[in-house]
């Protein structure tokens, strides 16, 4: 089968987050796999974001926040007790919802990561082969000086691609990229991504059911268990599947009526 | 010399009789040297503890909570109980500087800090937490996070706290009286050494003398004092709105 010789690049093995005692999302297990776009979607507060996070430990930053069970990266336990969140923040990036420039010039938000990580070579070149495996070095490249805030939105998502780039990750990690973007600037990122997942895996948050369908390998479809009991909210993974057999022949109820949009 | 103004009044010594050639020259190099003292213990305490409080600090320890009330108290303490704190500490007690600028500086430095440290604090909140998630999400440390992206983004607003409380200490009589700003000096001071006045403490002195060129000497050096600070308001409003950011 095609689909055992895929390498995976995190296993979500009985995962579940706690925001202080209030259990957001249970029992996940979810495979993703290396050089291809996984989406998660599911109707608001179903803990899209709150999984997405805790890929590159960026949920230690709220201090409620809790995961339980296993999230393995390349098999190895991501929050081992001998695991630095930094070092995993290095190697798998994250760009987010609203376009988050640094309040610098365009070359200097490329910069800003690999002299900070220290690394190695000429920084021109770095920022030159980010800005192009972004697609925006054509846009910017006569005014890489400028401030990064004079840029369009699209432009300013497309730079902080290229800054995540710029670090080398494995993965790229992105919650709803598009949500504050134009058609156009939208369909700049799609195609972008499918670029990009040549190099990198990828795992999109979507509420775009029609980009999940355009750009994504694999789907998984999360929706709000509310049958716990009173006034309990818990996100869970309903079923997560090739996008097109998410889309046209699921194996959950839910799931189809989310994806037809008789629900959500 | 209906509008003129005689330069004998910042160049010249303090006079007891001649009131006609007195001027403010050994208050104005005190003030001058008391705010650099405090310029230079104010910034580097009041952005790190803002710093600290605002970024670093776990909110839910005990020990943070207490800081963070007693800064807030501080702010509403009256200038005289510093006065008496230096007297104690800084002048004799720990620090034994004896009645010197130093200890004035230091003083009126922990009687502004509180402002500092607030208005720190504001700035700091008013850098949007994308910033900090977005040097993170790179890989950054959270001490490099803070240093090159949060502390640049509110510098302004930290220095704007910065100017004002300079404005303030540059009022402060009353606790300079009690860590030895003499009334009436008639040398240079000298930052670690010796007797010292100050503006607004030799301003105080002209003003209770009975001569009535003494009450148009202390008149003019309260003019001096208000153009002085409304330079240095003026400043801190143009920083603000000149680094003011929609975000
Ligand atoms: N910082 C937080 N502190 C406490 N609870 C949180 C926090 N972030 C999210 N939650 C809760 O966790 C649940 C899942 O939230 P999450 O943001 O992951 O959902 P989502 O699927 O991304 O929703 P949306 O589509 O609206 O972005 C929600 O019930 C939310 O209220
Ligand atoms: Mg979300």
């Amino acid at each position: 089968m095609e689909q055992a010789a895929k390498n995976e690049v995190f296993s979500l093995k009985d995962m579940s987050v706690h925001y202080g005692s209030s259990l957001a999302v249970d029992s996940v297990n979810l495979p993703i796999y290396e050089n291809e776009i996984t989406a998660l979607i599911g109707p608001s507060g179903c803990g899209k974001s709150t999984v997405l996070r805790s890929l590159n430990r960026m949920n230690d930053l709220i201090p409620s926040a809790k995961v339980g069970g296993e999230v393995l990266y390349h098999g190895q336990d991501m929050y081992g007790s001998d695991v630095d969140p930094v070092q995993v923040r290095k190697v798998i990036g994250m760009v987010f919802q609203k376009p988050n420039p640094f309040p610098k010039s365009i070359y200097d938000n490329i910069a800003f990561g690999p002299q900070t990580l220290g690394m190695k070579g000429n920084m021109d070149e770095i920022v030159e082969g980010a800005l192009k495996q972004a697609a925006l070095w054509d846009d910017v490249k006569d005014r890489l000086k400028d401030n990064a805030f004079g840029m369009s939105g699209g432009q300013q998502q497309r730079l902080c691609i290229a800054r995540a780039i710029a670090v080398k990750p494995d993965v790229i990690l992105m919650d709803e990229p598009c949500s504050a973007l134009d058609p156009i600037s939208t369909f700049k990122i799609e195609d972008l991504m499918m670029e990009l997942k040549k190099d990198y895996t990828i795992v999109i948050v979507t509420h775009n059911m029609q980009q999940a369908a355009r750009v994504a390998d694999r789907t998984a479809f999360f929706t709000v268990d509310t049958s716990r009991g009173e006034g309990s909210r818990v996100g869970t993974l309903v079923e997560h599947d090739e996008t097109t057999k998410i889309f046209s022949n699921p194996s959950d109820e839910r799931t189809l009526d989310y994806v037809t949009g008789k629900f959500g | 010399m209906a509008l003129g103004v005689n330069p004998g009044l910042f160049l010249n010594n303090p006079s007891s009789f001649r009131p006609e050639e007195a001027g403010y020259r050994p208050a104005i190099l005190g003030t001058i040297q008391l705010i650099g003292g405090v310029i230079l213990i104010i910034v580097p305490l009041g952005i790190s503890a803002a710093t600290y409080l605002e970024l670093f600090a776990d909110r839910t320890r005990w020990y943070n909570r207490i800081i963070e009330l007693n800064i807030q108290n501080l702010a509403g303490v009256p200038s005289i109980v510093f006065g008496i704190l230096g007297l104690a500490f800084i002048v004799r007690g720990i620090f034994d500087l004896g009645f010197v600028v130093a200890a004035g500086s230091m003083t009126v430095a922990i009687l502004v800090l509180p402002t500092v440290i607030l208005a720190s604090r504001e700035a700091i909140r008013a850098v949007p937490s994308s910033l900090l998630d977005g040097a993170l999400a790179l890989g950054a440390t959270r001490l490099q996070a803070v240093r090159k992206m949060v502390l640049p983004a509110a510098a302004p607003g930290m220095l704007t706290g910065v100017i004002l409380a300079v404005a303030r200490a540059i009022g402060e009589a009353a606790p300079l009286l009690l860590v030895g700003a003499a009334t009436f000096v008639t040398f240079d001071p000298n930052f670690w050494d010796g007797g010292y006045s100050a503006l607004p403490v030799m301003i105080y002195s002209y003003a209770g003398r009975p001569q009535e060129e003494f009450h148009v000497l202390a008149a003019a050096g309260v003019l001096v004092m208000l153009v002085v600070l409304f330079f240095i308001n003026s400043i801190a409003v143009w920083l603000r709105a000149r680094f003011e950011r929609t975000w």
